[in-house]
């Protein structure tokens, strides 16, 4: 048989938009983000969007995790051995629609407001480069706090859902008490602690504007946690769906 | 879980304090050390643990030196007790399989050698690095707490099935505090676990250098993505399982348990829920995780075969479809777990397909391998021969799960030895050859020295033959029907299986001495091992570019350009055989 | 060290297909009908594996063997004549047929034990688990069982299955320790349990099944050899499940007459 010998591959790098190629060649793929002052804004924007995108996978699937169970248990016989047969227990959740309907607004309105936080800040960020000259006033005020605005919807969202947890404990539903109320408190709860985890980050944005960084330096917490409020508006619209139709 | 993207950190120079260097460092390259020494630490405490369960199966009366003192219920005077021996099998199997083959393969070398591989200076998130690695530290502590703790560690196994893991105390030994900490233990382990998965994935989409394309990465960085994507997509859902049963056991929730339950003669206060629920959340994770422990040795070996054979990978792409594959199927299959659980025949019909099909990706590989080495100039390096040793433990295991897979011969090996024997050759053995091939490899780099090969030598040979001594006669005792997580076997006809099972502890336990040369040749080789050049094995790739060890942001400033893939072995150029990933493009080359 | 590795590797296969093939360890043998069936599907399964796993280890033996690096080698490398392509249908061919075999032709044993449903003249039994026993309910002349009260079960006054005596379901139901049957009749038994999960294996027959709380699971064979047989619990339920044991004891048809008289005389 034939000694082979590979076929050398030997040309010029690529231009396709496969790798770092295309990529600017000093701050392109190849900076592990170690250098200080550096303007690799662009790309840093990029990647923090694309750690969300990425964080919100295993989000989603927690969730899809609960929901294969959440319909497992409710379709679910159990043997009821004194009888013989399959019995359902499934005992829907009386949900006070009122109070829900009034946090899911809440929510609406602070993921707009993060979204005008957002709009706000790139504005700014955009416009950074001419405020810097000496002598030039664009005469643009700040604006509207908008992300107070959004921590304080968000707080009150999470204020609403603790009442509407007090509601269902008044009507006899705790956690325990049949497998419908387990999940009920288990899906809000677990949203809940996502969006205060969000708010902690709102929070840091809050401060580091404080510290007068940078403004694209605080655009890129502003940016990432609007998209992840976002998220956590759809979310919140899954789980009460999820709560009001399979019941 | 919700990662949030902090600003990435920057630094002009290296951290001079102790705290920010060695403890808590965002330096990948000690990130990655850290994750290696918490797997060396769970090693040795699994293997202990193997042997003490090896130990009491062959003679349950010998009195341990010690082991009174760390439980004196559950083994008085030193002599293990038939429910201790269960406890002590649950830590075994969580530590290896979450401790031992999820970290190091993975958040190990992964972690270590990725950035460099693909030209970057760091992870793409170098905090959220750090933190993952100590929300996996606190993980392991808090399983290895159980230890200590009044009652000792769960006996439910490291599946934990309910209703035995979610009753607590009444059911037995260790299903009180123990079982508590073992699901806190996991739920933190998946936060990690999620975290690190996240970094690896931005890392690699984002962060390789110039001429960097996905089809140059070496195949190691490869399987590091596939890895990391399985992880995330399953850690959520076991996640997801521990939560439940966190609140099963604690806030007297029912997802696991059915009414009319009747624990050691008192009524549980539950209803409705179903066992089988907590089996289909594990094992939707639980498989995946075979492929989470293996795949990354995949790369390695892959990559240890092409240098050490002086020859370009057989079929780069189609090692690439095939991890691919590989992974989607790994979340279709979960349920050949459960053929025998109580779950509808048809669906155990229905999941043989996929675990079947599998073996076609898995066999693809195998072949590759073999296509690889032949015709080759072999370099035995240890590297290599572990790397060998590699592909004949993962058929030799592999072909175990062809009679696994089919429902119909599950119901007699189901449960068996046999299962028993064929998991720890193909994810246990095969995946800690993959660990093993990779310490020879990079230890190098990793720490400036080279390791001794005489040693490395004698550990593979008594590794390799000790290794088949072991889990071989698991598979033929298996055929005879004898149940795995037994402390000893009361049914007569299982006597004559006993000299077997003696022959299997004597292997386990030479084996075991085995690897304290490995120990003795890692600690020893760190700090009086020859100096290692920089590329010792003339190897083409990005980490073999930079000094040993690597400077704190890798390439010292300068930006690597790769314009060559990642495996060319097997040409004439400048007097080398191989030419490296960052070599200048277009010189002639001849054959 | 590449030779040293062909020879131990030619050396650990040999070793581990004699082993198998000379069938010193080996199944129990069969004493169902349908089990037969299922050895002939793990002897063909074996054949097909058995060949793999030769020329895998020999082909990597040979490889190790043959193309060691020597001093001052400059023999060049050779590529896999034909590439990738000649593995890739060697892959498929080999693996597809194994799976179109087995998976197709072969389910004829899992389709027999839960497609099928149990002849109507089977003997149905209903097996109860708990921490660290089986007990067995036969229904007596009526045929039917009562229902389980988990809150009437009581070890001390060996009311195992919680039976309510007032029931009249139950009045002449027969609970026993040992499970009996008749040789060549078909058997239907009705797993339950009352705490964990356990596992029901009788090697002999070639059955397993786990054993849940909250199910009742339904299983059938037909004993065909008379004699003696181990049940052990195979799923891990706590600290004495290695010596959760019953026994099964395949029966003539008037030994059995005889014992399940005797039985009921007992309750």
């Amino acid at each position: 048989m034939a000694t082979l010998t590979p076929p050398v591959t030997v040309h010029m790098p690529p231009t396709n938009k496969d790798g770092g190629s295309s990529l600017p060649p000093i701050y392109g793929g190849g900076d592990g983000g170690r250098r200080d002052g550096a303007p690799g804004y662009g790309s840093r924007l990029r990647r923090a969007r694309l750690g969300l995108a990425v964080a919100i996978a295993p989000i989603v699937m927690l969730f899809v995790a609960f929901t294969s169970a959440y319909v497992v248990r409710q379709g679910l016989p159990t043997l009821d051995e004194k009888t013989n047969t399959y019995v359902r227990d499934w005992i829907p959740v009386s949900l006070p629609i009122a109070l829900l309907l009034v946090n899911t607004g809440l929510l609406l309105f602070s993921s707009i407001a993060a979204e005008l936080a957002r709009r706000q800040i790139t504005r700014q960020a955009a416009l950074a480069p001419v405020h810097s000259i000496p002598g030039v006033s664009l005469g643009a005020g700040k604006g509207l706090p908008w992300l107070g605005i959004t921590v304080l919807l968000g707080g009150g969202f999470l204020a609403g859902q603790w009442m509407a947890w007090r509601v269902l404990a008044d009507r006899g539903f705790y956690l325990a008490t049949s497998a419908s109320s387990s999940f009920v408190y288990l899906l809000t709860a677990t949203h809940a602690v996502h969006l205060i985890g969000g708010m902690l980050v709102l929070l840091y944005a809050a401060v580091v504007s404080l510290l007068d960084k940078p403004v694209e330096s605080r655009r890129i917490v502003v940016d990432v946690t609007a998209w992840y409020w976002h998220f956590m508006f759809l979310l919140w619209i899954y789980i009460f769906a999820l709560m009001w139709f399979a019941r | 879980m919700e990662s949030m993207p902090m600003e990435v950190q920057h630094h002009h120079t290296a951290p001079t304090s102790f705290i920010r260097k060695y403890v808590f460092s965002v330096d990948h390259k000690v990130i990655g050390k850290q994750y290696y020494f918490l797997a060396i630490f769970s090693v040795f405490v699994g293997m202990v643990l193997s042997w003490l369960v090896r130990i009491h199966l062959v003679w349950p009366n010998i009195h341990i030196w010690g082991l009174g003192v760390l439980s004196p219920t559950g083994a008085p005077g030193g002599v293990m007790s038939p429910d201790y021996y269960l406890s002590l099998l649950t830590v075994h199997g969580t530590l290896m399989v979450f401790f031992v083959l999820t970290t190091a393969p993975q958040a190990g070398f992964g972690n270590y050698a990725l950035p460099i591989q693909i030209g970057a200076e760091d992870m793409a998130f170098p905090v959220l690095n750090m933190l993952s690695f100590w929300v996996t530290f606190l993980a392991l502590c808090a399983l290895v707490a159980t230890l200590f703790v009044k009652d000792g560690p769960p006996i439910s196994g490291w599946t934990a099935y309910p209703p035995l893991s979610a009753v607590g105390s009444d059911a037995g030994p260790g299903l009180g505090m123990g079982q508590n900490l073992w699901a806190v233990s996991i739920a933190l382990f998946c936060v990690g676990s999620l975290l690190g998965a996240l970094n690896f994935i931005v890392t690699t989409v984002d962060l390789r250098c110039k001429g960097m394309t996905l089809m140059r990465m070496p195949l190691t960085c490869w399987a590091w993505l596939i890895t990391a994507i399985l992880s995330l997509l399953s850690f959520a859902v076991l996640f997801a399982a521990c939560v439940l049963l966190f609140l099963d056991r604690n806030a007297g929730t029912s997802f696991f348990l059915p009414a009319g339950l009747l624990v050691n003669g008192k009524l549980q206060n539950h209803s409705g829920g179903s066992p089988l629920l907590w089996q289909h959340l594990f094992w939707f994770f639980g498989h995946p995780e075979v492929y989470i422990a293996i795949v990354p040795g995949f790369g390695v070996i892959s990559h240890v075969l092409s240098v050490f054979s002086r020859k370009p990978v057989l079929g780069y792409k189609v090692i690439v479809g095939c991890l691919l594959s590989i992974g989607f199927l790994s979340f279709t299959v979960w349920g050949h777990h459960m053929f025998l659980s109580g779950m509808s025949p048809y669906s155990g019909f229905l999941f043989s397909i996929p675990t079947l099909i599998i073996t076609i990706p898995a066999t693809i590989v195998s072949l590759l391998w073999l296509g690889t080495v032949y015709g080759g100039r072999l370099r035995f390096t240890t590297s290599m021969m572990f790397g060998l040793g590699f592909i004949s433990v993962f058929v030799t295991g592999g072909l175990g799960g062809m009679f696994l897979a089919q429902p119909s011969l599950d119901i007699f090996l189901h449960g068996t030895y046999f299962v028993v024997g064929h998991f720890h050759m193909v994810m246990g053995v095969a995946a800690i050859f993959g660990m093993f091939a990779g310490t020879y490899f990079w230890f190098p780099k990793m720490f400036g020295r080279m390791l001794n090969e005489k040693l490395g030598k004698v550990h593979f040979w008594i590794t390799f033959v000790g290794v088949y001594c072991i889990f071989m006669p698991m598979h033929f005792i298996g055929l005879e029907g004898m149940p795995r997580r037994y402390s000893s076997f009361v049914n007569d006809a299982m006597q004559p299986l006993m000299p077997v099972h003696t022959f299997m502890t004597i292997a386990a336990l030479t084996t075991g001495a085995a690897q304290f040369i490995f120990f003795f040749n890692l600690f020893w080789s760190m700090y009086k091992g020859a100096k290692a050049p920089d590329n010792p094995w003339e190897s083409t790739t990005l980490e073999w570019t930079v000094p040993s060890p690597p400077p704190f942001d890798n390439f010292g400033g300068k930006h690597p350009v790769v314009s060559y893939d990642a495996y060319e072995y097997g040409v004439t150029r400048n007097g080398k055989d191989y030419i490296m990933q960052t070599d200048p493009p277009g010189q002639p080359a001849s054959s | 060290m590449g030779k040293a590795f062909g020879v131990v590797l030619t050396i650990i296969t040999t070793i581990s297909v004699a082993i198998f093939v000379s069938r010193h360890w080996w199944f129990p043998e069969v004493a169902s009908a349908h089990g037969g069936a299922m050895d002939h599907q793990f002897v063909e399964t074996f054949v097909g594996a058995a060949i793999g796993f030769i020329l895998a280890q020999l082909a990597l033996a040979v490889f190790a063997w043959k193309y060691g690096e020597q001093k001052g080698d400059n023999r060049p490398i050779r590529i896999f004549p034909g590439g990738v392509k000649w593995l890739l249908v060697l892959a498929f061919v080999y693996v597809g047929s194994e799976i179109i075999l087995l998976e197709f032709v072969g389910q004829k044993v899992w389709a027999a034990m839960y497609f099928t449903p149990p002849a109507t003249d089977s003997l149905q039994v209903q097996v109860l688990a708990g921490q660290f026993a089986f007990y067995f309910r036969y229904p007596g002349p009526d045929g039917k069982f009562g229902p389980i009260h988990a809150d009437k079960i009581d070890e001390a006054s060996a009311n195992f299955f919680g039976i309510d005596p007032s029931d009249p379901a139950s009045k002449d139901d027969i609970v026993t320790a040992e499970l009996a049957v008749p040789v060549n009749k078909p058997v239907e038994l009705l797993l339950n349990s009352k705490d964990m999960d356990h596992g029901f294996y009788l090697r002999e027959m070639r059955v397993q099944q786990d054993m849940l709380p909250g199910m009742q699971i339904p299983i059938h064979f037909t004993p065909t050899k008379i004699g003696k047989y181990d049940i052990a619990c195979n799923q891990l339920c706590g600290l004495g499940h290695y010596n959760m044991r019953a026994f099964l004891e395949v029966m003539s048809e008037e030994d059995y007459q005889k014992w399940i008289v005797q039985q009921a005389s007992l309750q």
